[in-house]
Order: structure tokens, then sequence, then C-alpha cells
């Protein structure tokens, strides 16, 4: 399979640069990427990703693909199998068959630890916090550092922790608490911290800000946008057409495990993608009656 | 479910403190349940001393206290790590008696009498217990291999496992009492051979109090160089000098009981010596069953504070989703704490019959109610990520305080069974209580 730097968008004639139908095209785009060379060859590539519950197809042959410094955003109603897909990602539920590309090779990730190997790092909606250990031991969780007799260095991993922590909430104290205490921002804010203390390439948020506040939901908004600087790619899960359209370079619709389509953000309008979270057809497949009939 | 004082490890924030309890509890950064538990003992036992007329805070009580503590509190140290992540090992009080029964073949059956080697053998007692550590170590591995690889709850597992090796304990001694031990094997059960004296106990001491002062600085040097707020000189040395202090108390307690007058009597006539006026007076000092609980204290605290299997436990305990998440192997975690609670089950039935100079089939029956209960009056959640092991020590000592209190008051056997049974839901119902209301 080629390798060649994908562009970043498909030419003005149509918004759409992969679908279910559309397996792998590089090199359809004619634009050249010299705005950044690196960002163009894509660091994630999923191919005929299917995970299936029973009899059922939660994720039924999707593609997706992901560049440095990218954020993809992941849309899709209920049961759409947007979490399902990164969670065969993020190693937490690997999937029945399809593959994965990291940085161009082909990896096998069967667990977790797998994932984190290859710099995938993961915020799950939940947090996925070890409830009765502090922030450091939650931040080095399964990566704890030792010292040299292999006891666990305590001090080592609060000071790391206090440093990254000092950057994404320099208000936060409680180091020494069990982070079930702490309010839904600070938990939030280590979950964050243990992604991207560990020099992720890819970072995937699930529902990063749908149990915060507005002041903390800007926070995560800022932050997304910093570590897009840095070269990170994310994969942003989201209910919320407004962030995914503030937040991300394209957007991806899935509608009953099946892939909708991938956009580019600045050719579509929040309509259209909204067409195609409802009706799981691209824009230009839409009728207009079919949308006179969306708005009603 | 939340407060903020319990895992291991985690202690209140070092903000400056405060002219008030709370402030000086946060200064001093101690569990404030453990402090909850050590004024409860204080007063379960001068209550005890005041109703029985001063019989209860006695040396000789106090010692004999400490060596029936001991069973249970070396048994109470692992089954902390088993219920912290969330399980339960029902089948510890037919592991000591079948471990028991296993050892007590070999010393006094197998070695002696089958091969014709005899009685007493140097090698004997190492044999012997280190083929009851193994089989308790494997019984434990295999059934936490059934709880954590195939996934059948460990109530299941070890209830089945309570039957199997109860049964195959009396299977195996046809219903008869093995005995005797092997004189060496007999040390690990106390008694005034089985103690270590006045001079090797102030040795003990003085290795607790070296460690106590040198972890203390150990910490504070630590802070320091990272730049974190330390706690205040004052606390620091409050701390020393209350653990040096009740260091030295406990060895002394256990030097001012002196050996039985008849066997000290016996003594000076073997070694040929002179007893003086009023009998030879031979300091009993700590007994090696209590030197073996506190040793599995040491080694459990390390394992649960220190070392990343104890850091699994906890976080498995706390979210078992988020453990999985993070990479942390959970399977192999479980089952690890299922073994290691063998092996301390093994260790207690050699302890238990040592003291008792014999096997029985029914050796241990019941022990594991008696194992939970120190666990859960020490502050270990059912719930799951809380629990210490100094606090199920303390748990096991508090049983047994009650117990013997209580038939010292000549209090009949079965109010003591209500009492220990009230106390028990009594002091887990106070605990939820306060830690519903410091959310």
């Amino acid at each position: 399979m080629s390798l060649e730097p994908q562009p970043e968008s498909t030419p003005p004639a149509s918004p759409v640069t992969a679908g279910s139908s559309v397996p792998d095209l590089p090199g359809v785009g004619t634009r050249p990427a010299v705005e950044r060379p690196a960002a163009a060859a894509p660091i994630v590539e999923m191919r005929d990703i299917r995970v299936a519950f029973g009899g059922v197809h939660a994720v039924d042959h999707v593609s997706v693909d992901l560049r440095p410094g990218e954020v993809v955003g992941l849309v899709g109603g209920n049961g759409a199998g947007k979490s399902t897909l990164m969670r065969a990602l993020s190693g937490a539920h690997p999937a029945d068959s399809g593959e994965i590309r990291v940085a161009g090779e082909t990896v096998s990730i069967n667990n977790p630890r797998d994932a984190k190997a290859l710099g995938i790092e993961t915020i799950y909606q939940t947090l996925a916090l070890a409830d009765n250990v502090d922030a450091a031991a939650n931040v080095f969780l399964g990566r704890e550092l030792k010292t040299r007799f292999g006891n666990l260095d305590d001090a080592a991993m609060e000071s790391a922790t206090r440093n990254v922590m000092g950057r994404l909430n320099p208000r936060f104290r409680n180091f020494k608490s069990p982070v079930k205490s702490l309010s839904g921002g600070q938990r939030q804010s280590i979950a964050i911290a243990r992604a991207i203390h560990f020099n992720a390439r890819v970072l995937i948020m699930d529902e990063p800000t749908a149990a915060l506040g507005p002041a903390e939901t800007n926070q995560v908004r800022e932050l997304v946008a910093q570590l897009k600087d840095e070269g990170i790619g994310i994969f942003l899960i989201s209910h919320d057409i407004h962030d995914v359209f503030d937040l991300s370079d394209r957007i991806t619709v899935m509608l009953q495990g099946k892939l909708v389509g991938t956009v580019d953000k600045n050719r579509v309008t929040k309509d259209e993608v909204l067409g195609m979270i409802i009706m799981g057809k691209k824009p230009d497949e839409v009728t207009e009656k079919e949308l006179a009939e969306l708005h009603g | 479910m939340s407060e903020a004082t319990s895992a291991p490890g985690t202690t209140v924030t070092a903000d400056p403190p405060r002219r008030s309890m709370a402030g000086f509890l946060q200064a001093i950064e101690v569990d404030t349940r453990l402090l909850g538990m050590i004024v409860a003992l204080v007063v379960i036992w001068f209550g005890f001393d005041l109703l029985s007329g001063g019989l209860f805070l006695t040396p000789r009580n106090l010692w004999n206290l400490s060596v029936q503590s001991a069973a249970v509190a070396i048994m109470a140290t692992g089954m902390v790590l088993v219920i912290v992540s969330r399980n339960i090992d029902l089948s510890i009080g037919s592991v000591v008696g079948f471990t028991g029964m296993l050892m007590a073949m070999i010393q006094a059956e197998w070695i002696p009498k089958n091969l014709g080697l005899g009685f007493d053998q140097p090698y004997t007692w190492i044999l012997a217990l280190g083929a009851g550590i193994l089989t308790g170590g494997a019984i434990g591995l295999f059934q936490g291999f059934i709880i954590a690889y195939i996934g059948v709850p460990s109530f299941i597992v070890t209830l089945g496992g309570l039957l199997v090796w109860r049964g195959l304990s009396f299977q195996f001694s046809q219903g008869q009492t093995i005995g005797p031990m092997d004189g060496i094997f007999q040390l690990m059960g106390g008694g005034p051979k089985g103690s270590l004296g006045a001079t090797l106990s102030w040795v003990v001491a003085g290795i607790a109090i070296v460690f106590i002062v040198y972890t203390l600085w150990a910490s504070r040097r630590r802070r320091r160089r990272y730049g974190f707020p330390v706690r205040p000189m004052w606390a620091d040395a409050l701390l020393g000098i209350t653990g040096c202090v009740v260091t030295i108390g406990a060895v002394a307690v256990a030097n001012a009981y002196p050996w039985p007058e008849a066997l000290a009597a016996t003594y000076a006539t073997e070694n040929g010596i002179t007893p003086p006026p009023g009998g030879l007076i031979i300091p009993t000092g700590i007994a090696n069953p209590v030197l073996i609980a506190i040793g599995a204290g040491v080694v459990m605290t390390f394992l649960a504070t220190r070392r990343r299997f104890g850091r699994y436990v906890f976080s498995i305990g706390g979210n078992p989703d988020a453990a999985e998440l993070a990479g942390i192997n959970t399977r192999r975690t479980i089952m690890s704490t299922f073994m290691i609670m063998g092996i301390l089950a093994a260790v207690s039935a050699a302890v238990l019959s040592a003291r008792l100079n014999a096997a029985t089939g029914g050796t241990g029956s019941g022990m594991e109610l008696y194992v939970s209960a120190a666990a859960v009056i020490g502050g270990t959640s059912f719930a799951g990520g809380i629990g210490t092991i100094p606090g199920a020590l303390l748990g096991a000592v508090v049983m047994q305080s009650l117990q013997s209190g209580m038939v010292i008051l000549k209090v009949d056997s079965p109010v003591q069974d209500i009492v220990v049974g009230i106390v028990l839901v009594a002091a887990v119902g106070l605990d939820t209580v306060v830690r519903r209301r410091s959310t």
C-alpha cells in the first residue's frame, strides 16, 4: 500500500475525502502539501475496521486516518460506533478485523499497553481514574517510576506530576488526596495529564468536555489547540456539533456502525454535517426534498 | 466511599497548620482512622483493667494477648489485599488445617517413622515449614487462577476451598491428632522457650527505633530534595518520639513477664546455676509468633505501599476498569493476592500447630471469619480500594483484647460471641457514618 502523503483536503468539487465506498485513494488530491510537509503523512490509518458484539456489527468496515497536528472530529448519534472504533485504536477492545497503521507501519494493538507503547493515549469519557490513589499514582498508573531497588519512586512521580499539572491547571494543589475527593475539572486535568505526560503522538479524547463547566471547557479547548500546535494528532469524539466544528480540521461521521463520510470542516456547514449524522448520506447525495424534510 | 485519608501512602495535604485539632492532625499527617483505632484500643484496655480490678494490664496478660493475636494477625495482613481488590478468601481456615496437618505429618510421621530417620533432626523444621509454605502458596495460586482467569467469583471458589481443604485434612489424618512436633519447629509457637529473652528483645527494639528514625528522616530528605512541602519539624519529632516510646514500652512489658517459676528452676538445675533467693527470674521477652506477625506486617506494608504490586491492588479495588485500561495485568495481580494469602495461612498454621504441639483436622476452623473481621475492624472496606495493614494488625489485637478481657471477667462464651459480633458491626457502621459525613 502506498504511503504517499495525502493532501489535507480534496479538490473543491467534492468535500468528501473518504467514505465506506472509497477505500484508500492516495494521491487523489493534487495540491502539494507545501505548508506542513511533516504533517502530510498520516500518523494513524485505520482500514476496514470491523468490531462485532455477538451478531451486531458495532463497527462495520470503517476506515479513517489522522495526520500529525490534525484534529479529526468523530460524530454520530448514540450507537453510531465512534467510541467502539476508538476503543479498537486504544486497545480497550481490539478490532475483529481490519488494519491499523501507525506512522506507516502495520501494527497490532491487542491491549491498552500496546497502544501506549505506540504513543497512542486516550482520555476516556469516564476518565478511567483509580479513585483511591492520588494524582501522581494516576498519572503514572501502569508506568510507575521506580528507584534503583525497584520500589516506587513516589517523590519523582509527584515531582513530574507537579510539573505537568503546573502547565494544565496551575491552581491544582491536592497532590496527596485520593482523586475521588477532587472536583470534576480537577479529575479531568489529571486524566489529561496522564495522556500528555508520556509524549503522545496520538490522542483520543472521548467527550472531553461533557462533564465540565464553561470555564473548564474553554481550558480544554485551549489545550486542544496547543497540543495540535505541538504536532499531536487528535481524534475528538463528541456529541456537541459546535465543539466539533470549533476544534476539528476534518469531521468523520458514523451511523449505525458504518462510515458515512469524512469531510473538511471548511467545506461543509453544520447543517450538512447534521444531515450526514441523521440521514447517513453525504451532502452531495442529499436531495432537496430530504433537506426540506430535515428542516421540517 | 468518599473520604480523604485511607489509601496507602495518602495523607491529608500539608497546608500550613491551623490551631485546632484538625490542623494538628493535618500537620502530623497521620491516618485519622488508625488514630481512632488506637484510641479505641486504649479505651478497651483501660476499661477491662478497671472492671477486672487490675487483672488486664499485667505483663502476663498482655504477653498472652500478643501471642493469641498473632495467628489471626499474620493472615489479616494478607486479607487486607484480598478485600481491597474486592474479593474474599473464605478458605484460609481450612488451608490452615490442611497445611498444618501436612507439616505435622512430615515431622511426626514421614521423616521420623516412614523414612526411619528419627525425631528432632536439625533440618526437620525447615523441611516441614518449607513444604507447608509451598503447599499454601500453591493452593492460593490455584484458587486465584480460577478466580482471576476463569472468572468464578472468589466467594464461590473459596467457599468450595473451605469445604475441600477441610475435608482433605480430616481425610489425610484419618481423624487423628498428629504430634508431637519437632523441637525446633515448636519454637515458632511461642512459650517461654519460643521467645526472644531480654537481650534479643532489646536488640529488636533497637532495630525498630533505627528503622523509625531513618524512615522519617529519609522521607523528609526526599521531599526536601524535590522542594515539596515537608511536615513541620515538631510533627516529625513527635511521631518519632511516640514510635520509640511505644516500642520501648512494649519490649519492657514483654521483658517484665518472667518464665514460670518451675521452668526457671528446671533451667537453673540443667545449667548449673544456683537460683538466687526468691527463685531465678528469666525475662520472657517478645514471643516468636509475635515477631513473625510483626515481620509479616512489615513485609506486607512494604509490598502494599512501596511496590507496583500493592499500588495495582489498590487501583484495581478503586476502579477495576480504569486499572485494566491503564494496562495493568489485573488478572495476575488478583491471582497473586490469593497466593500471598495462601502462604500467610501456611505460616499461621505453623505458628498454631507449633503452639498446640499437634495438628488436628479441625485446626483453624472458623478462622477465616476472625481474619476478615480483623481486617474490616482495621478499616478495610469491602467496597474495595481502602485498607491498611497496620490497621488490620490493630484490628486483630482489638478482637483478641475483647475476648481476653471477657474471659478475665468470666463472661460466658456465647455472650463473648454476641459482643464480638456487635462490636464488628458497630465499628464498621461508625466508620461508614464518619466517612459519609467527611465527604
